[in-house]
């Protein structure tokens, strides 16, 4: 009796201590300069309260991470809290009930009022349960140009994606690599996603995403996107780098005219001391269509048995949609904060001009938030596909997109 | 009465025994036998199942879709670059590393000086993982920093090799760093095998004056069978599996040109989260590794019953 009493203290005091601190290990895949920066705000901030974190970087990009994070949480090894893209790559793992409810830190932060634009949260949200924290928003339509290889070409800075196809010819005279490309396969889906919003227009772009009418994406229109695409291919000769931040180093370094990269692009550029207007351009929607993606991302808690992570994970919850906290990620990560209400006077020329087309409302559902995985995937091989093999045509191409999205969920 | 009593308990408690005969051992294979069932047979009639359901990102054994998941997994560009990749892998990794191996090992076996320090030197490789190899032979390949820069500096300008950003050769460039990391292993089998070769055999031939390569060749290697036997195996189960390699040297790039099966199936299943996808593929990879197995163990040991 005696000792049943005294091994239930024991437990009592074990769990309390427990209660007041607790390590969370946070897995992500943001490793390059101005990620890591970014991240570290995080932890810092989350260090400062009793808890602290328990850093769980993957390297080598989602595509690496995800089947990572993913056979971790299915295989009963959950990590604590994740990163995850906005969207349905965690619908299946919400719906199986492997994720932490949040909408009571959702209405305790009343994040219905602040998220800004509010499909953030609403690709959040399942059934009027919230499962996931948006961070920031990104916008992956971007041309980032060096002004160190247009002085080298002798031509002056394009401002849209016609002018800078034109000048390619006198960047590639002069020994640079007109557009800078990393290999993995997500960059070349980006670049193609890039040129859809921009070649295509926004009613091309949510037919074909949003309403999957394969009859648009057969058309005219989109025959021009996959041309553009295709002559972008060419102009990626040469620039055999594979990270993303590798090929933003050709451009931050003048090696290489432009590339076509998220707008986390800009905490490269940021971390490389280089000046917005001055030392770099940036293009939203490439200078054609003003228009932003807001996909962005997320951070998602996987369920634990123990209360007092529990407890602990929500803090973090809250914590990371705090208006300190957004300001001091977004301006690192160079991405755009998920509330309206915080103070980016601090923000750059590029940052300003994002802001700009968001209070504007030119926003467009993102392409992750529109397909399941396995439809982004399929799309994903067969652009990497096109990008490298010159002899995958247009009409072949268009024909193999139009089958896809016909049978697409 | 008595007599023939005792001896049909006999004979009745003997029956029983055989069972038990042996028992320490038999308890002892249990955990392998139960592992062999329940992992590897069940799993794979479980993986073969949902192979034929529409499985996202969990198993759905309710949602059953036939042949889909096969007639898409055909239809597919990808899954076809990669069975093509393995094919040309597979078929050049096994000759050239049972031929390379064999050469060192017979070399090594005629008696060669500072034999240990040269045999440690070539098995040295097999001891680093596909993740190194692959990383060092991307750097070894790459144009700015390895080989072609090296041949280069030395003057001649024009020396161009390239296969890792080369579509059309890329798999030949994983094939130099997987026979390099693997034939090290298969000489040491190999030297081995020829260890255990009668002396009387090479006194045999030379007393007949048989020429050396020519006793190798018509003599030795018939000797030798369970031996490459033995590493036949090893190197088709490495076949079959390659992946991390490829992830590491060129991550299936570039584009989809050095795609394999193996990368194909983790990608499907966790990337796309379309398990059943995943799913039909590896069955393809099982049945591949079938096609193969059935015939040969079919020839091996069916036919020493009956003959």
């Amino acid at each position: 009796m005696k000792l049943t009493t005294k091994l239930l203290a024991a437990t009592a005091i074990v769990s309390a201590s427990a209660a007041s601190a607790v390590e969370l290990e946070v897995t992500h895949w943001w490793t390059s300069g101005g990620e890591a920066a970014a991240v570290s705000e995080f932890a810092k901030a989350f260090d400062a309260t009793e808890h602290s974190w328990l850093d769980g970087a993957i390297a080598g990009s989602g595509g690496t991470a995800r089947p990572i994070i993913i056979s971790r949480i299915l295989g009963g090894d959950p990590m604590h809290a994740t990163q995850l893209n906005h969207g349905r790559q965690a619908e299946e793992l919400v719906e199986a009930g492997l994720m932490l409810d949040l909408s009571d830190v959702a209405a305790a932060g009343g994040w219905a009022d602040v998220v800004n634009p509010s499909n953030l949260l609403e690709s959040c949200t399942l059934d009027g349960k919230v499962y996931c924290v948006p961070v920031n928003i990104h916008s992956p339509q971007w041309l980032w140009l060096s002004h160190a290889a247009y002085e080298k070409a002798g031509v002056d800075v394009p401002s849209d994606w016609f002018e800078y196809v034109e000048s390619a010819p006198a960047l590639r005279d002069a020994g640079l690599i007109p557009l800078a490309m990393g290999q993995q396969s997500w960059q070349t889906s980006l670049a193609f996603g890039a040129i859809q919003v921009a070649i295509g227009g926004t009613d091309l772009y949510i037919d074909v995403l949003t309403n999957k009418n394969a009859e648009a994406a057969a058309g005219a229109e989109m025959t021009a996107v996959f041309q553009a695409y295709a002559d972008a291919r060419s102009l990626s000769e040469g620039s055999n780098v594979q990270d993303w931040n590798q090929a933003t180093n050709l451009v931050i370094t003048g090696q290489a005219g432009a590339q076509m990269m998220g707008d986390w692009a800009q905490g490269e550029f940021q971390v490389a001391n280089q000046v917005a207007g001055e030392d770099y351009t940036c293009l939203p929607g490439l200078g054609v269509n003003e228009i932003i993606a807001t996909g962005g991302d997320a951070f998602y808690f996987p369920k634990q048995d123990d209360p007092a992570i529990e407890a602990a994970q929500k803090e973090l919850a809250a914590l990371m949609i705090s208006p300190e906290m957004q300001v001091a990620f977004n301006l690192k990560k160079g991405s755009l904060p998920i509330r309206g209400d915080v103070d980016l006077s601090a923000a750059n020329d590029c940052m300003k001009k994002g802001l700009k087309i968001l209070a504007a409302g030119n926003i467009l559902p993102d392409g992750v938030n529109a397909f399941s995985a396995d439809t982004a995937g399929q799309i994903e091989d067969l652009m990497v596909e096109m990008w490298n093999d010159q002899s995958v045509t247009v009409e072949d191409a268009q024909a193999r997109y139009t089958a896809i999205i016909a049978d697409a969920d | 009465m008595a007599v023939t009593d005792t001896e049909d308990l006999g004979a009745g408690a003997k029956r029983p025994s055989r069972l038990f005969k042996n028992l320490a051992g038999k308890i002892a294979a249990i955990p392998m036998i139960f592992t062999a069932v329940v992992v590897f047979i069940g799993c794979t009639l479980w993986t073969i199942y949902h192979s034929f359901t529409k499985s996202r990102l969990l198993p759905a054994p309710e949602k059953w879709v036939g042949l889909d998941n096969y007639e898409r997994l055909w239809g597919e560009n990808r899954w076809l670059i990669s069975i093509e990749n393995l094919a040309i892998y597979g078929a050049c990794s096994l000759i050239l590393s049972l031929i390379i191996g064999f050469v060192l090992a017979a070399l090594l076996d005629r008696k060669i000086r500072f034999e240990n320090t040269i045999r440690t030197i070539i098995l040295y490789p097999f001891a680093l993982s596909f993740v190194v190899t692959g990383l060092v032979w991307q750097w070894i390949l790459n144009p700015a920093l390895g080989l072609q820069n090296v041949v280069r500096s030395w003057g001649w300008e024009s020396f161009t090799f390239d296969p890792i950003n080369n579509a059309e050769i890329v798999i030949y460039g994983i094939l130099i760093a997987g026979i390099w990391q693997g034939s090290g292993f298969v000489m040491v089998l190999l030297l081995a095998g020829m260890r255990g070769i009668d002396e009387d055999v090479w006194k045999a031939s030379r007393v007949e004056g048989i020429p050396t390569w020519k006793t190798y060749i018509f003599i030795v290697i018939p000797m030798m069978r369970p031996v490459f036997v033995t590493a036949l195996v090893i190197i088709s189960a490495g076949i079959i599996k390659v992946y991390d390699l490829v992830v590491a040297q060129t991550s299936g790039g570039p584009g989809i040109a050095s795609e394999v099966p193996a990368k194909y199936v983790i990608e499907k299943m966790f990337l796309s989260q379309n398990l059943g996808l995943g799913f039909a593929a590896s069955t393809m990879m099982l049945l591949s590794v079938l096609v193969v197995l059935i015939p040969w163990a079919y020839l091996e040991f069916g036919g020493k019953k009956n003959g």
